[in-house]
């Protein structure tokens, strides 16, 4: 495992490309030894292969969501696990697009990507994986998911750090004997805040652990011309306009649903 | 008074019933309304009626104990179920403790709530981390469609409820029993998010069930078939995870069940506690086949279609 000292985290590209771009210039300019990626390349955005260049050239390491696992594998959808009909069309459109745009060699590429990954960050040893250490599309709310519960996590998968994406909405809680579980936020799309930037997660141990959210600001109007050209749905481009989420609704918790506008 | 529930009746079958590990005590269910309920639906699957004592409500001290116990264990998610919940004179401060711990949910009919408990728990909700939940039945997007299976004037009083939720800033999970085999869960939907939308809930969310064929929903429609049950070969390359019993427990006031369907069944009763409790259970109710089919049935949709 290599030693490191400060890392850049993201997850959930969902075929923004032009937030990719941006996050990486901004982790450059931080100064990380490295920069990883916890998956779900593609979805929502347009032009999924053009994602795949940025993270080969910028030495992204990655790991694999539900959609590289549904993409790489040809399932029949993302593994999301909607039940409401109308979060389901959406789904299915989001899916059919990307799997047409991805080519064959980077659907070969996704496939291989591997579940998880294990850094040594100072001290501290580091879980990456997608939704939880235990399976890659749970979701780990950060209202539904109690401190005893992540303790748990932590000390059957040997964790002193874990992180994960698969929500969509960042946070951080600190468990005992200074353990950590951090969601890192995704670059795919805003976080239903109403506000059109999207995040990632800086991790430093100099030797105590900080964890920083860095806000990713990227041309959303030039995104959301170009998800117009690719006749992806009003509703997704509404997102990227505003920083409202207007589909997947039914699987935010209470209190994260009522921080939205839908 | 209830028949408790049979095994399956084949012998053989029963014993070849396949056996499901505990993964992870994921969802700790409380049964804190006993069988007690102020309705009496004609599809229960446990025969909840204001006469029905079979199970008693559960006291906050016997709550505080299993909750005590779920740290140890790393319990990801309670629910509150009966029985009517709020018909139990400690179930606010039930939900006030358990707020504390971690995310509560509480399956209501919605019918009895009082404004004050509303504010009290609005209150625990705002200073806690983690969600309460609502999930409110309801069988039908009008009382033409409601009535007749959960009684007379329910749907208005329901409705009424809803409103009181919302008033207090919650948003119901709708929960809607697939009551006859040719629904179509598309219009359910929309006319589920019609409704509530008129009732000024401007995110709605629900979620539909299917039936289950014991209790008194045997009498409505029809029970299992002989041929409605899960055989091993069935379990071949099958996600646990779908199932109940693989992350699940239910605190009783007479002992921890392996789920909130069975608690009819004596087989099912695990233990006195939850340590006890921990233990395999074979698939050998019927029932188990409409978990097994559809799967994740008592979990919310936060919660994922296919929880680990």
């Amino acid at each position: 495992m290599p030693d490191l000292t400060r890392i850049a985290i993201f997850g959930g590209v969902y075929n923004n490309y032009l937030a990719l771009g941006a996050a990486l210039a901004s982790a450059k300019r931080q100064a990380v030894d490295a920069v990883y990626c916890l998956g779900d390349l593609g979805a929502f955005g347009p032009y999924p292969d053009r994602v795949f260049p940025l993270l080969r050239d910028n030495g992204v390491a990655c790991i694999q969501g539900n959609y590289d696992n549904s993409v790489g594998n040809g399932l029949a959808d993302c593994q999301c696990g909607y039940t409401d009909p109308r979060d389901n069309h959406f789904a299915r459109i989001s899916y059919d697009y990307t799997f047409k745009n991805t080519s064959p060699e980077n659907r070969a590429w996704m496939k291989e990507l591997p579940a998880q990954r294990r850094v040594r960050l100072g001290d501290y040893r580091v879980l990456m994986c997608h939704g939880s250490p235990r399976k890659m599309n749970e979701f780990l709310w950060e209202s539904t998911t109690p401190t005893h519960f992540l303790e748990y996590l932590a000390a059957a998968h040997e964790a002193d750090v874990i992180l994960t994406t698969h929500t969509g909405l960042k946070w951080h809680r600190r468990l005992s004997g200074d353990r950590h579980v951090v969601n890192v936020g995704v670059l795919g799309r805003p976080e239903n805040d109403g506000r059109t930037n999207v995040w990632y997660a800086l991790l430093e141990a100099r030797p105590a652990l900080r964890v920083e959210f860095v806000p990713v600001e990227y041309d959303h109007r030039r995104l959301a011309a170009e998800m117009r050209a690719e006749r992806l749905p009003n509703e997704f481009v509404e997102t990227v306009l505003t920083g409202w989420w207007t589909t997947c609704l039914e699987i935010l918790p209470a209190k994260e649903r009522r921080r939205g506008k839908y | 008074m209830s028949v408790p529930l049979p095994i399956l009746d084949d012998d053989a079958a029963s014993l070849a019933a396949p056996m499901v590990p505990l993964a992870h005590l994921d969802h700790l269910w409380f049964q804190v309304g006993g069988t007690l309920c102020n309705l009496e639906c004609r599809h229960c699957f446990i025969s909840c009626s204001p006469h029905n004592h079979s199970f008693a409500f559960l006291d906050l001290d016997t709550v505080r104990r299993a909750l005590d116990e779920s740290v140890r264990l790393g319990v990801k998610e309670y629910y509150f179920t009966g029985g009517e919940p709020f018909l139990n004179r400690d179930m606010v401060a039930i939900l006030e403790l358990a707020l504390r711990y971690g995310p509560a949910t509480v399956l209501t009919n919605g019918t009895v709530f009082k404004d004050e408990w509303l504010e009290r728990l609005a209150k625990a909700d705002a200073e806690s981390p983690y969600s309460l939940e609502f999930r409110v039945s309801l069988d039908g997007f009008t009382a033409a469609m409601n009535d007749p299976v959960r009684g007379p004037g329910t749907f208005d009083r329901a409705m009424r409820g809803v409103r009181q939720l919302v008033a207090h800033g919650f948003l119901p999970i709708i929960t809607v029993t697939r009551t006859s085999d040719d629904q179509d869960d598309g219009e359910l939907f929309r006319g589920f998010v019609r409704l509530l939308r008129e009732n000024g809930c401007d995110r709605p969310r629900i979620k539909v069930l299917p039936t289950l064929r014991i209790g008194a929903e045997e009498n409505r429609q029809r029970g299992y078939r002989d041929e409605e049950r899960v055989t091993p070969e069935m379990m071949e390359g099958f996600d646990l995870g779908k199932l109940i019993c693989h992350h699940s427990r239910v605190v009783t006031d007479r002992g921890v069940y392996v789920c909130p369907i069975l608690i009819e069944a004596p087989d099912a009763r695990l233990g006195d506690t939850l340590q006890e409790a921990l233990r395999p259970y074979p698939l050998r109710h019927h029932a188990c086949s409409t978990c097994y089919q559809y799967g994740a049935l008592c979990s919310n949709p936060s919660g994922g279609a296919r929880d680990a």
